[in-house]
């Protein structure tokens, strides 16, 4: 081959790869959801799940979100100096972790703790054959592994999000109140004031479709994993790092989409 | 004697390799065949497509003169019932103990009530030699005590047609003659059909039927141990044999 043509072969060969990979989560998608539909319904299972995903993150999202509204109060409060609107902060700190900050980094945590963790459950029953042999009892995987996996991401993350804006913004109200002396009437009034429905909602859809992603995207990831222990790892891995930009591209998106 | 497993003209292609070219292959009712074969050959990617895991590039495979590939939902489902299957590593829920994998079939496909459970899976362990070992999970049990579990939780649920992938590899000769006996026992006692993956030869030759020689993607002979056993045909003999020297290059 010409040299000059390699770099267009590679993009290519990127681009196919891209749209394949697309079209094999757009498949397991509609395979999942079909599923999903039909009983028997595993409500054991997904309230297995809902714990496994959401329950034992909350430590883990207590602990950023305290940090998060702590840090983001520190850095507001110096802004909001400058133009002598420290009363505002409340509002500021609330409208970021509601709107921004709560869905993307409640998202980040639970695909680091659990969307990494699901994977490579998932791709160690696939190598070991233990999917097989669900298939082999009648016993649908899409049905019994998959389902359970996307509804417990879809109920988990919106509550993760409530529990991360709530220490959020009481961990700013620590600081702000620290720093400034603030009130927890102006802090908090002003929060009730200025933060709308709507904002509430942004922040809920975002988690849903957050929950969503990094479900599908680790359970497709396990279910699609490569030969033996080196598989799963790169499996794992892939699932964190699309998981994460694909929230960040998505937060992008659907903000656009809201906020319109 | 009815045919229960009928495979016509089986073809299977991985990634323009084509693995299956043509298999051809009945097995009775209540017979046990042993499959024999050079390893990755595509022994088990038969015993995928006679249990409907795999779908294949042309050909059928017959269950009980039906065709798998019809049935669709609720009857899908009712032919995969009649099926069982040890898979090579006994494919054993990890997080499972070995009552709850071998329970597991029973809680999720009837509606027994668990202490009907009990009896059936304390039994169905005994019956494979492992009682005491309910509460142990698989990464604290042996190989051999892997495949027993693997052998409970299939025949647990009365399979027709059980299908072995390899049941003794990696098993010391004396545990590999044990799992052969209790095969031969579980046959006899559940009178199920059979297919055995297996290269424990000839060690099989004393507990099947039949054996089938799979080469180059087609079966090459099928007779009963002793016809295999005596066979003129060079490839069977020198396998059965083990010799290096022979039609078969060992690459």
């Amino acid at each position: 081959m010409v040299v000059v043509f390699i770099p267009f072969k590679a993009l290519g060969h990127l681009i196919h790869n891209f749209i394949r990979e697309l079209g094999r989560m757009g498949c397991f998608l509609a395979e999942s959801l079909f599923w999903m539909i039909f009983p028997p319904y595993l409500i054991a299972r997904v309230i297995k799940q809902i714990n496994f995903i959401g329950v034992k993150t909350i430590s883990v999202i207590v602990l950023t979100g305290l940090f998060t509204g702590m840090v983001l109060a520190l850095q507001t409060y110096y802004a909001l100096v400058k133009f002598g609107a420290e009363t505002s902060l409340g509002p500021v700190v609330a409208l970021s972790l509601i709107r921004e900050l709560g869905p993307v980094i409640s998202a980040l945590m639970v695909t680091g703790r659990a969307g990494s963790a699901v994977t490579a459950e998932i791709g160690i029953m696939r190598i070991t054959e233990q999917i097989d042999a669900l298939d082999a009892m009648a016993l649908n995987p899409y049905k019994y592994l998959i389902v359970p996996n996307l509804l417990a991401g879809i109920i988990s993350l919106p509550l993760l999000n409530a529990i991360f804006v709530v220490v959020g913004v009481l961990g700013g109200y620590g600081v702000g109140a620290g720093l400034t002396g603030i009130s927890s009437g102006t802090y908090f009034g002003g929060i009730r004031d200025f933060i709308e429905a709507k904002d509430i909602l942004e922040g809920i859809y975002k988690s849903l479709c957050f929950g969503l992603l990094i479900s599908l995207i680790s359970c497709c990831k396990g279910y699609h994993t490569g030969y033996g222990a080196e598989g799963v790892s790169k499996a794992t891995t892939q699932a964190v790092v699309i998981s994460s930009v694909s929230i960040l591209i998505c937060d992008y998106f659907l903000t656009s989409i809201l906020v319109a | 004697m009815s045919v229960m497993i009928e495979v016509i003209d089986l073809h299977k292609s991985f990634n323009g390799h084509e693995v299956l070219r043509g298999i051809n292959l009945k097995v009775e009712k209540g017979q046990v065949l042993a499959l024999i074969g050079g390893s990755g050959k595509g022994k088990s990617v038969l015993l995928k497509h006679i249990m409907g895991m795999m779908k294949q590039d042309s050909g059928q495979v017959k269950v009980d003169n039906q065709d798998i590939r019809k049935p669709r939902g609720k009857a899908l489902r009712r032919l995969k019932e009649r099926f069982g299957i040890v898979f090579q590593g006994g494919a054993l829920f990890d997080s499972l103990t070995a009552f709850d994998n071998v329970a597991f079939p029973l809680k999720e496909k009837t509606k027994m009530k668990s202490s009907e459970i009990r009896v059936a899976v304390l039994q169905e362990l005994a019956r494979v030699g492992l009682s005491g070992a309910e509460n142990k999970y698989p990464a604290e049990i042996s190989g051999g005590m892997r495949k027993r579990v693997a052998l409970a939780r299939c025949l647990v649920m009365h399979p027709e047609i059980v299908l072995f992938d390899e049941p003794t590899t990696g098993l010391d000769p004396l545990m590999g003659k044990a799992i052969h006996n209790l095969i031969r026992d579980c046959q006899k006692s559940l009178s199920f059909t059979a297919i055995i993956v297996t290269h424990e030869i000839p060690a099989i030759f004393s507990i099947v039927d039949q054996v089938a020689m799979l080469y180059e993607g087609k079966i090459i002979a099928v007779g009963t141990p002793e016809e295999i056993q005596t066979s003129k045909d060079p490839v069977v003999h020198q396998f059965i044999s083990g010799e290096l020297e022979g039609p078969i290059s060992v690459k």
